[in-house]
């Protein structure tokens, strides 16, 4: 179980034939993800790790008898094509693993994916994994226990820093999933924590935010507003960030007047959700509130 | 990437939208020119920082002999950490009211908005917070683009006479077709301003282009760099981020919420950062030796914390990185180094083997770098 994606999910990898794409497809089936096909123009016919490779989403579909989700690695400039031609063709759970996307084609293609009840995991997302089930993504699988906590995330490196966290004092993850590092992604925390709330393995959900954006804040309104809700505890990066510098992801700017850590651990912490000072409390925060 | 205020009103010029008549100058006779030209003059500083009005950084002359004098007197002077090179001369112009308007990306609803105020000429980020209800949002669907009725629902909130309404259309359609054409995620006019006699005109122009679009754009693309310091520069050169902070601890992480965390966890027991250094997914020995040596010849680092979690990032890769850049500075400078991940137990061995101290709990190794941050400070 988990949320999403499980061990029946049935995957294409676009942008296979890559340095990545073909790095993580091996990872990834090591993990026992279902990958059943794999698509990069021009190079149909051959196969990467015994994944056979199209040059169309369409023949994969075919070939596959149907196809449930996709990985997409495709250098930034031929992403959004990549992505419509994923979404025209019926697949409804994307996860954009590029870094880069310029954020006026984000908005189109997350817009055009709503339209057509698609739902978008990234851009610039580590990908999303239902431990010990499947893996969509490039995170190192081995610092996830299995366990009943969801973990939802801006980052990556500190997510799987946060897990580790996690099970050293014994907490496991039902599925991690991370938003993506740019302003603009397809799933915000609202919409993954209603996941997770219907997800009968989950019993808790930690969120690991980062300045930039008011995507935190609206969580907690959100979460102040439930009256059935799971308990949830946060961790948010970047206390020290200075105003006006990019942090790296292209997310992570306070701007705007918007985004600074004060105001979102302040909205957190006023909707009943405990905010760690720092990664290895998190579990302590977990034990209070289960 | 922001421009400054003269190219974002030379492209908004273009764009039909009216905007002062001005001359961009660098020396106080070049001003003193633009005077003789335009009469009563405004001379504004060219910087890329916020509030240059508040520090000084805007002056009004009616002579040219007076506006040689404050000419003098701004260019080459330092407003806000910045060096003002360059002064926009413009005509002073009349005006009765001063609002606000941009177009931008509204990163929650995922779609382009236009923000609308009568109170403009004031920081919006004040303004927001203060008086939400003074600030008017239209929301723009990214795959329809602007509409024409928008700028109905903005004359309307902003009270322009009926006879206005098509100058107001104009602009904001302008606006959207810069937003479009040159990747913007921002197009603001602070004050859009109500001349005396009536009549709109952009008496600020900002405009900001989308980072992961500049590869679009390669005539802004090669001034990307110029609102980076020289180490900041020089870091993107080699292909990680690097944000110059003020504190005496050098940090270098993978991943930017790791970095950020590690910050944090600094400041957390009671150090300073002086950098955010993120050498991305899968760093080569390479780059991270030239990471290390930057930071080991960084004159304010007095110790250096290495805080790696390795997934495509190895540990190995990372030690011989951190070992060559030592023997390259034969740097004295203490290194507190945390591994974890990937061929960990070699990169352990490698540093070991050289007698740095290797750990594994983030915790610890950032109290390690902070108690020797202090005691160099305290002798």
């Amino acid at each position: 179980m988990g949320i999403l994606v499980d061990k029946n999910t049935k995957v294409l990898v676009q942008g296979i034939t890559g340095r990545e794409g073909s790095f993580h497809t091996k990872l990834m089936l090591e993990y026992g993800t279902r990958i059943v096909a794999g698509v990069t123009p021009g190079k149909g016919g051959t196969n990467v790790h015994g994944v056979p490779v199209y040059d169309t989403v369409k023949e994969a579909i075919k070939e596959s008898r149907g196809i449930d989700a996709s990985i997409i690695f495709v250098p930034a400039r031929f992403a959004p094509d990549a992505i419509y031609e994923a979404i025209d063709n019926g697949i409804k759970l994307i996860v954009v693993i590029t870094e880069g996307i310029p954020v006026h084609e984000e908005l189109k293609f997350v817009k055009y994916a709503r339209e057509h009840s698609t739902i978008i995991i990234g851009p610039n997302t580590p990908g999303i994994m239902t431990v010990g089930e499947t893996k969509l993504g490039i995170m190192p699988a081995h610092v996830f226990k299995k366990g009943r906590i969801g973990l939802v995330s801006r980052s990556g490196t500190l997510t799987y820093e946060i897990a580790r966290e996690l099970g050293k004092k014994n907490y496991g993850v039902s599925t991690v999933l991370g938003l993506g590092g740019d302003p603009v992604t397809g799933l915000n925390f609202i919409d993954v924590y209603n996941y997770f709330m219907d997800d009968p393995h989950t019993d808790a959900v930690v969120i690991i935010g980062e300045i930039g954006g008011d995507a935190e804040e609206r969580f907690a309104k959100h979460y102040a507003s439930l009256r059935n809700k799971k308990p949830v505890v946060a961790y948010i990066a970047g206390k020290t960030a200075p105003p006006g510098k990019r942090m790296g992801h292209a997310g992570a700017i306070i701007s705007m007047g918007m985004g600074d850590y004060a105001s979102k651990r302040k909205a957190l912490e006023e909707a009943g959700i405990p905010v760690a000072d720092k990664p290895s409390e998190i579990p302590l925060l977990l034990d209070k509130v289960l | 990437m922001k421009l400054y205020e003269y190219e974002a009103k030379s492209i908004a010029s273009k764009y039909g939208i009216p905007v002062p008549r001005g001359y961009l100058a660098s020396s106080p006779g070049e001003v003193a020119d633009a005077c003789k030209k335009l009469g009563e003059v405004a001379m504004k500083s060219q910087i890329l920082v916020g509030r240059r009005g508040l520090a000084g950084g805007i002056k009004f002359a009616k002579t040219p002999n007076e506006a040689y004098e404050v000419a003098k007197q701004l260019l080459g002077s330092i407003i806000r950490g910045e060096k003002v090179e360059k002064l926009l001369v413009e005509e002073k112009i009349c005006i009765e009211k001063e609002y606000y308007l941009s177009i931008t990306i509204d990163r929650a609803e995922k779609r382009i908005i236009y923000l609308v105020s009568k109170m403009g000429g004031v920081e919006i980020e004040e303004l927001v917070k203060q008086h939400p209800e003074a600030l008017l949002k239209i929301p723009v669907d990214p795959l329809l683009g602007y509409r024409p009725y928008m700028s109905r629902i903005a004359a309307k909130f902003l009270e322009i006479p009926k006879g206005h309404w098509k100058e107001l259309h104009n602009i904001m359609n302008a606006m959207y077709k810069i937003m479009i054409d040159y990747d913007a995620d921002l197009v603001e006019f602070n004050p859009l301003a109500w001349k005396c006699g009536g009549g709109l005109i952009a008496l600020d122009a900002k405009i900001t282009i989308d980072d992961n679009s500049l590869f679009k754009h390669p005539e802004f693309l090669e001034k990307a760099h110029r609102e980076l310091s020289e180490l900041e520069k020089l870091a993107k050169s080699i292909g990680f981020s690097y944000v110059e902070l003020d504190g005496d601890i050098g940090i270098i992480c993978n991943g930017a919420g790791l970095t950020m965390a590690t910050m944090d966890l600094v400041a957390y027991y009671g150090g300073k950062p002086a950098n955010f250094l993120d050498i991305g997914g899968g760093a080569s020995k390479e780059r991270v030796r030239k990471a290390v040596k930057i930071l080991l010849e960084h004159p304010r680092v007095k110790v250096l914390l290495i805080n790696i979690f390795g997934g495509i990032t190895r540990c190995d890769e990372v030690a011989k990185g951190i070992i060559e850049a030592l023997e390259e500075t034969q740097s004295k400078k203490p290194i507190i180094i945390r591994l974890l991940g990937t061929n960990e137990e070699e990169g352990r061995r490698i540093l070991e083997s050289r007698g740095l101290q290797v750990f594994t709990e983030a915790d610890d190794a950032v109290k390690k770098a902070v108690e020797i941050t202090k005691s160099i400070n305290n002798s």
